[in-house]
Protein backbone atom coordinates (compact mmCIF):
# COMPACT_ATOMS: atom_id res chain seq x y z
CA UNK A 1 0.00 0.00 0.00
CA UNK A 2 2.57 3.00 0.88
CA UNK A 3 4.25 1.90 -2.41
CA UNK A 4 1.66 2.95 -4.39
CA UNK A 5 1.17 6.59 -2.48
CA UNK A 6 4.36 8.02 -4.43
CA UNK A 7 6.00 5.51 -6.82
CA UNK A 8 7.01 9.08 -8.78
CA UNK A 9 9.67 10.53 -7.77
CA UNK A 10 8.80 13.65 -9.60
CA UNK A 11 5.43 14.00 -7.51
CA UNK A 12 5.30 15.38 -4.16
CA UNK A 13 4.16 13.01 -1.26
CA UNK A 14 0.41 12.67 -0.58
CA UNK A 15 -1.03 13.84 2.63
CA UNK A 16 -4.74 13.03 3.72
CA UNK A 17 -6.45 16.43 5.59
CA UNK A 18 -8.85 16.20 8.13
CA UNK A 19 -10.75 19.22 9.26
CA UNK A 20 -12.18 20.49 12.63
CA UNK A 21 -14.87 22.40 11.55
CA UNK A 22 -16.10 24.12 15.06
CA UNK A 23 -14.58 24.21 18.30
CA UNK A 24 -15.74 20.98 20.46
CA UNK A 25 -16.54 18.99 17.12
CA UNK A 26 -14.43 16.44 15.63
CA UNK A 27 -11.74 16.23 13.03
CA UNK A 28 -13.51 14.96 9.96
CA UNK A 29 -11.44 13.33 6.66
CA UNK A 30 -12.41 16.33 3.81
CA UNK A 31 -10.25 14.46 1.23
CA UNK A 32 -6.30 14.68 0.48
CA UNK A 33 -3.65 16.74 -1.64
CA UNK A 34 -0.14 16.68 -2.68
CA UNK A 35 2.99 18.86 -0.62
CA UNK A 36 6.61 18.34 0.39
CA UNK A 37 6.33 18.20 4.37
CA UNK A 38 3.71 18.38 7.06
CA UNK A 39 4.20 22.42 7.18
CA UNK A 40 3.74 22.85 3.39
CA UNK A 41 1.04 20.35 4.14
CA UNK A 42 -1.01 22.48 6.09
CA UNK A 43 -0.47 25.59 4.11
CA UNK A 44 -1.79 23.91 1.32
CA UNK A 45 -4.98 22.30 3.19
CA UNK A 46 -5.46 25.63 4.29
CA UNK A 47 -5.87 27.21 1.01
CA UNK A 48 -7.73 24.05 -0.56
CA UNK A 49 -9.90 23.12 2.51
CA UNK A 50 -10.48 26.27 4.39
CA UNK A 51 -11.25 28.72 2.04
CA UNK A 52 -14.89 29.21 2.29
CA UNK A 53 -14.95 29.44 6.29
CA UNK A 54 -14.63 25.27 6.50
CA UNK A 55 -12.76 25.31 9.89
CA UNK A 56 -11.04 26.01 12.80
CA UNK A 57 -8.71 23.32 13.05
CA UNK A 58 -6.22 21.30 10.61
CA UNK A 59 -4.63 17.54 10.96
CA UNK A 60 -2.82 16.21 8.27
CA UNK A 61 -1.38 12.50 8.10
CA UNK A 62 1.08 11.27 5.73
CA UNK A 63 -1.33 9.03 3.67
CA UNK A 64 1.39 6.10 4.00
CA UNK A 65 0.79 5.77 7.48
CA UNK A 66 -2.96 5.29 6.73
CA UNK A 67 -3.39 1.05 6.96
CA UNK A 68 -7.02 0.45 5.28
CA UNK A 69 -9.12 -2.48 5.92
CA UNK A 70 -8.68 -4.94 2.29
CA UNK A 71 -12.18 -5.04 0.47
CA UNK A 72 -11.68 -8.76 0.07
CA UNK A 73 -12.68 -8.95 4.04
CA UNK A 74 -15.98 -7.14 3.19
CA UNK A 75 -18.04 -10.05 4.12
CA UNK A 76 -16.09 -11.53 7.14
CA UNK A 77 -15.55 -8.16 8.01
CA UNK A 78 -19.04 -6.39 8.24
CA UNK A 79 -21.89 -8.95 7.28
CA UNK A 80 -21.91 -10.69 10.52
CA UNK A 81 -23.04 -7.48 12.03
CA UNK A 82 -26.29 -7.94 9.92
CA UNK A 83 -28.63 -10.23 11.88
CA UNK A 84 -27.30 -9.32 15.47
CA UNK A 85 -29.95 -6.39 15.68
CA UNK A 86 -29.96 -6.89 19.29
CA UNK A 87 -26.40 -5.27 19.37
CA UNK A 88 -28.62 -1.83 19.19
CA UNK A 89 -29.95 -0.05 22.28
CA UNK A 90 -33.32 0.06 20.84
CA UNK A 91 -35.18 -2.87 23.53
CA UNK A 92 -34.77 -0.77 26.14
CA UNK A 93 -38.54 1.13 27.77
CA UNK A 94 -37.42 4.89 27.83
CA UNK A 95 -39.43 7.07 30.18
CA UNK A 96 -41.69 9.70 28.65
CA UNK A 97 -39.44 12.74 29.77
CA UNK A 98 -36.91 11.56 27.91
CA UNK A 99 -36.93 13.61 24.62
CA UNK A 100 -33.56 13.34 22.75
CA UNK A 101 -32.67 10.01 22.71
CA UNK B 1 -4.95 66.54 -6.90
CA UNK B 2 -4.73 65.98 -2.97
CA UNK B 3 -1.88 63.55 -1.12
CA UNK B 4 -4.71 61.74 0.11
CA UNK B 5 -6.03 61.36 -3.03
CA UNK B 6 -2.84 60.73 -4.30
CA UNK B 7 -1.68 58.38 -1.15
CA UNK B 8 -5.04 56.34 -1.61
CA UNK B 9 -3.99 55.36 -5.29
CA UNK B 10 -1.02 54.64 -5.14
CA UNK B 11 -2.03 51.56 -2.29
CA UNK B 12 -4.60 51.13 -4.50
CA UNK B 13 -2.58 50.67 -7.71
CA UNK B 14 -0.48 48.29 -5.97
CA UNK B 15 -3.15 45.67 -4.67
CA UNK B 16 -4.67 45.85 -7.64
CA UNK B 17 -1.50 44.64 -10.19
CA UNK B 18 0.15 42.52 -7.88
CA UNK B 19 -3.25 40.95 -7.61
CA UNK B 20 -3.77 40.47 -11.63
CA UNK B 21 -0.14 39.73 -11.74
CA UNK B 22 -0.84 37.00 -9.58
CA UNK B 23 -4.12 35.63 -11.06
CA UNK B 24 -2.26 35.26 -14.38
CA UNK B 25 -1.09 32.03 -12.67
CA UNK B 26 -4.79 30.95 -12.37
CA UNK B 27 -4.91 27.51 -13.86
CA UNK B 28 -1.24 27.40 -14.89
CA UNK B 29 0.27 26.77 -11.00
CA UNK B 30 2.44 23.65 -10.73
CA UNK B 31 0.40 22.10 -8.63
CA UNK B 32 -3.08 22.22 -8.04
CA UNK B 33 -2.30 23.42 -4.20
CA UNK B 34 -0.39 26.34 -5.02
CA UNK B 35 -2.00 27.10 -8.05
CA UNK B 36 -5.22 27.58 -5.43
CA UNK B 37 -2.92 29.22 -2.87
CA UNK B 38 -2.17 31.99 -5.56
CA UNK B 39 -5.48 32.62 -6.68
CA UNK B 40 -6.45 33.27 -2.77
CA UNK B 41 -4.16 35.61 -2.60
CA UNK B 42 -4.62 37.51 -5.72
CA UNK B 43 -8.50 37.87 -4.33
CA UNK B 44 -6.53 39.17 -1.22
CA UNK B 45 -5.41 41.75 -3.28
CA UNK B 46 -8.41 42.27 -5.43
CA UNK B 47 -10.16 42.93 -2.29
CA UNK B 48 -7.85 45.61 -0.53
CA UNK B 49 -7.79 47.44 -4.04
CA UNK B 50 -11.44 47.34 -3.78
CA UNK B 51 -11.59 49.39 -0.52
CA UNK B 52 -8.95 51.57 -1.59
CA UNK B 53 -10.40 52.55 -5.33
CA UNK B 54 -14.14 53.15 -3.04
CA UNK B 55 -12.39 55.59 -1.27
CA UNK B 56 -10.59 57.14 -3.65
CA UNK B 57 -13.87 57.56 -5.66
CA UNK B 58 -15.89 58.76 -2.61
CA UNK B 59 -12.81 61.65 -2.33
CA UNK B 60 -13.38 62.63 -6.11
CA UNK B 61 -16.86 62.82 -5.93
CA UNK B 62 -16.70 65.05 -2.70
CA UNK B 63 -14.35 67.67 -4.56
CA UNK B 64 -15.63 71.25 -5.35
CA UNK B 65 -15.71 70.88 -9.17
CA UNK B 66 -12.91 73.50 -10.26
CA UNK B 67 -10.70 71.34 -7.95
CA UNK B 68 -11.51 68.05 -10.49
CA UNK B 69 -10.92 69.36 -13.65
CA UNK B 70 -7.71 68.18 -14.40
CA UNK B 71 -7.71 65.05 -12.22
CA UNK B 72 -6.33 62.11 -14.86
CA UNK B 73 -4.66 62.82 -18.32
CA UNK B 74 -7.26 60.16 -19.74
CA UNK B 75 -10.19 61.42 -21.13
CA UNK B 76 -11.80 58.29 -20.68
CA UNK B 77 -12.74 58.66 -16.60
CA UNK B 78 -11.87 62.86 -16.86
CA UNK B 79 -15.18 62.97 -19.37
CA UNK B 80 -17.10 61.00 -17.06
CA UNK B 81 -15.79 63.04 -14.37
CA UNK B 82 -16.27 66.41 -16.73
CA UNK B 83 -19.92 65.13 -17.35
CA UNK B 84 -20.88 66.10 -13.68
CA UNK B 85 -21.21 62.19 -13.00
CA UNK B 86 -20.00 60.28 -10.38
CA UNK B 87 -17.48 57.95 -10.41
CA UNK B 88 -17.06 54.32 -8.95
CA UNK B 89 -14.37 51.61 -7.72
CA UNK B 90 -14.48 50.35 -11.48
CA UNK B 91 -14.00 53.58 -13.73
CA UNK B 92 -10.74 54.09 -11.36
CA UNK B 93 -9.66 50.89 -12.08
CA UNK B 94 -10.89 50.24 -15.59
CA UNK B 95 -10.62 54.21 -17.11
CA UNK B 96 -7.04 55.80 -16.12
CA UNK B 97 -4.25 54.77 -18.17
CA UNK B 98 -1.19 54.05 -17.51
CA UNK B 99 0.43 57.55 -16.54
CA UNK B 100 -2.40 57.79 -14.11
CA UNK B 101 -1.50 54.34 -12.40
CA UNK B 102 0.78 54.86 -9.62
CA UNK B 103 1.99 52.13 -8.31
CA UNK B 104 5.48 50.72 -7.92
CA UNK B 105 7.23 49.60 -10.46
CA UNK B 106 7.95 45.85 -8.46
CA UNK B 107 4.39 44.82 -8.60
CA UNK B 108 3.97 45.24 -12.42
CA UNK B 109 7.26 43.13 -13.22
CA UNK B 110 6.35 39.88 -15.27
CA UNK B 111 6.07 36.60 -13.09
CA UNK B 112 8.94 34.99 -15.55
CA UNK B 113 8.71 31.39 -13.47
CA UNK B 114 8.21 30.67 -10.35
CA UNK B 115 11.13 31.74 -8.68
CA UNK B 116 10.58 35.60 -9.91
CA UNK B 117 7.03 35.27 -8.78
CA UNK B 118 8.19 34.13 -5.02
CA UNK B 119 10.98 36.72 -5.09
CA UNK B 120 8.51 39.47 -6.14
CA UNK B 121 6.00 38.45 -3.48
CA UNK B 122 8.43 37.98 -1.03
CA UNK B 123 9.68 41.55 -0.75
CA UNK B 124 6.37 43.46 -2.20
CA UNK B 125 4.67 41.15 1.26
CA UNK B 126 7.50 41.87 3.51
CA UNK B 127 7.13 45.70 2.81
CA UNK B 128 3.38 45.45 2.99
CA UNK B 129 3.55 44.00 6.24
CA UNK B 130 5.48 46.35 7.87
CA UNK B 131 3.68 49.16 5.66
CA UNK B 132 0.09 48.25 7.03
CA UNK B 133 1.02 47.32 10.68
CA UNK B 134 2.47 51.44 10.86
CA UNK B 135 -0.97 51.91 8.87
CA UNK B 136 -3.22 51.02 11.52
CA UNK B 137 -1.96 53.95 13.27
CA UNK B 138 -3.63 56.44 10.57
CA UNK B 139 -5.43 59.19 11.94
CA UNK B 140 -7.28 58.85 8.72
CA UNK B 141 -10.17 55.92 9.98
CA UNK B 142 -10.68 54.29 6.47
CA UNK B 143 -7.06 53.98 5.68
CA UNK B 144 -6.44 52.53 8.82
CA UNK B 145 -9.57 50.37 8.36
CA UNK B 146 -8.16 48.93 5.48
CA UNK B 147 -4.75 48.71 7.27
CA UNK B 148 -6.68 46.44 10.33
CA UNK B 149 -8.45 44.15 7.90
CA UNK B 150 -5.54 43.55 5.70
CA UNK B 151 -3.19 43.07 7.77
CA UNK B 152 -4.25 39.65 8.89
CA UNK B 153 -4.10 38.84 4.86
CA UNK B 154 -0.95 39.77 4.57
CA UNK B 155 1.06 37.86 7.73
CA UNK B 156 -0.65 35.21 5.27
CA UNK B 157 0.99 36.44 2.54
CA UNK B 158 4.61 37.12 4.22
CA UNK B 159 4.25 33.93 5.62
CA UNK B 160 3.66 32.01 2.10
CA UNK B 161 6.51 33.84 0.35
CA UNK B 162 9.13 33.71 3.36
CA UNK B 163 8.96 29.73 3.61
CA UNK B 164 8.90 29.64 -0.50
CA UNK B 165 12.06 31.67 -0.44
CA UNK B 166 13.83 29.47 1.66
CA UNK B 167 12.65 26.59 -0.19
CA UNK B 168 13.89 27.25 -3.20
CA UNK B 169 17.23 28.70 -1.65
CA UNK B 170 17.54 25.83 0.11
CA UNK B 171 16.56 23.38 -2.61
CA UNK B 172 18.31 21.87 -5.54
CA UNK B 173 20.81 23.70 -7.04
CA UNK B 174 18.63 24.80 -10.03
CA UNK B 175 16.47 26.19 -7.54
CA UNK B 176 19.03 28.08 -5.72
CA UNK B 177 20.41 29.54 -8.85
CA UNK B 178 16.71 30.10 -10.18
CA UNK B 179 16.01 32.34 -7.15
CA UNK B 180 19.22 34.06 -6.65
CA UNK B 181 18.78 34.97 -10.34
CA UNK B 182 15.22 36.95 -10.09
CA UNK B 183 16.29 38.34 -6.20
CA UNK B 184 19.21 40.17 -7.94
CA UNK B 185 17.51 41.30 -10.96
CA UNK B 186 14.07 42.15 -8.89
CA UNK B 187 16.30 44.16 -6.17
CA UNK B 188 16.71 47.23 -7.98
CA UNK B 189 12.88 48.01 -7.64
CA UNK B 190 12.94 47.54 -3.83
CA UNK B 191 14.29 51.01 -3.38
CA UNK B 192 11.19 52.84 -4.24
CA UNK B 193 9.02 51.32 -1.71
CA UNK B 194 10.81 53.71 0.86
CA UNK B 195 11.57 56.70 -0.86
CA UNK B 196 9.71 59.83 0.90
CA UNK B 197 8.20 62.28 -1.73
CA UNK B 198 6.04 65.65 -1.16
CA UNK B 199 2.88 63.07 -0.73
CA UNK B 200 4.11 60.76 1.49
CA UNK B 201 5.93 63.50 3.81
CA UNK B 202 3.08 65.29 3.82
CA UNK B 203 0.91 62.40 4.84
CA UNK B 204 3.24 61.53 7.60
CA UNK B 205 3.26 65.28 9.35
CA UNK B 206 -0.50 65.03 9.26
CA UNK B 207 -0.48 61.68 11.09
CA UNK B 208 -2.20 60.25 7.96
CA UNK B 209 1.04 58.40 6.11
CA UNK B 210 3.79 55.86 7.01
CA UNK B 211 7.32 56.48 7.84
CA UNK B 212 8.99 54.93 5.20
CA UNK B 213 12.51 54.77 6.49
CA UNK B 214 11.44 53.28 9.72
CA UNK B 215 9.56 50.59 7.60
CA UNK B 216 12.64 50.61 5.55
CA UNK B 217 14.77 48.95 8.70
CA UNK B 218 12.17 46.50 9.87
CA UNK B 219 12.36 45.19 6.10
CA UNK B 220 15.79 44.85 5.68
CA UNK B 221 16.64 42.90 8.72
CA UNK B 222 13.51 40.28 7.71
CA UNK B 223 15.09 40.58 4.93
CA UNK B 224 18.48 39.62 5.48
CA UNK B 225 16.92 36.78 7.96
CA UNK B 226 15.27 35.07 5.24
CA UNK B 227 17.82 35.13 2.44
CA UNK B 228 20.88 33.74 4.94
CA UNK B 229 18.26 30.88 6.17
CA UNK B 230 17.59 30.33 2.56
CA UNK B 231 21.57 30.15 1.98
CA UNK B 232 21.29 33.19 -0.76
CA UNK B 233 23.45 36.09 -1.34
CA UNK B 234 21.89 39.42 -0.06
CA UNK B 235 22.35 41.84 -3.35
CA UNK B 236 24.88 44.99 -2.97
CA UNK B 237 22.14 47.87 -2.09
CA UNK B 238 23.45 49.88 -5.05
CA UNK B 239 21.34 52.10 -7.69
CA UNK B 240 17.51 51.68 -7.52
CA UNK B 241 15.14 52.43 -10.23
CA UNK B 242 11.81 54.54 -9.02
CA UNK B 243 9.26 56.13 -11.23
CA UNK B 244 6.20 54.28 -10.55
CA UNK B 245 4.93 56.65 -7.97
CA UNK B 246 5.08 59.29 -10.18
CA UNK B 247 3.11 57.17 -13.05
CA UNK B 248 6.52 56.52 -14.97
CA UNK B 249 6.52 52.80 -15.55
CA UNK B 250 8.21 50.11 -16.91
CA UNK B 251 6.99 48.74 -21.13
CA UNK B 252 4.91 45.92 -18.62
CA UNK B 253 2.59 47.89 -17.36
CA UNK B 254 0.72 48.59 -20.42
CA UNK B 255 0.36 45.33 -21.15
CA UNK B 256 -1.00 44.34 -17.78
CA UNK B 257 -3.26 47.55 -18.49
CA UNK B 258 -4.62 46.30 -21.83
CA UNK B 259 -5.49 42.84 -20.80
CA UNK B 260 -7.40 44.13 -17.17
CA UNK B 261 -9.28 47.13 -18.86
CA UNK B 262 -9.75 45.53 -22.57
CA UNK B 263 -13.80 44.67 -22.10
CA UNK B 264 -14.69 48.54 -20.39
CA UNK B 265 -12.28 50.06 -22.95
CA UNK B 266 -14.11 47.89 -25.81
CA UNK B 267 -17.84 48.09 -24.66
CA UNK B 268 -17.80 51.30 -22.54
CA UNK B 269 -20.18 50.82 -19.02
CA UNK B 270 -20.89 47.43 -19.99
CA UNK B 271 -21.98 45.10 -17.37
CA UNK B 272 -22.56 41.54 -16.99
Amino acid sequence: MSDKVNNKPSEWPLWEVFIRSKAGLDHKHVGSLHAVDAQMAIENARDVYTRRMEGVSIWVVDSRFVHASNPDDAEAFYEPANDKVYRHPTFYNLPDELKHM
Amino acid sequence: MTPLLKYTLRLADNALIIGHRLSEWCGHGPVLEQDIALTNMALDHLGQARSLYQYAAEQVNNMPAAEKKNLFTGDAIQGLIREGGMIDEDNVAYLRDGWDFCNILLVEQPNNDWAYTIARSFFYDTFNYFFYTELRNSKDTTLSAVAEKSLKEVLYHKRWSGEWMIRLGDGTEESHTRIQQAVNDLWMYTGEFFKMDEVDTTMLQNGDGVDLPAVKMQWEQRVAAILEEATLQLPPTGWMQDGGKQGVHTEHLGYVLAELQFMQRAYPRHVW
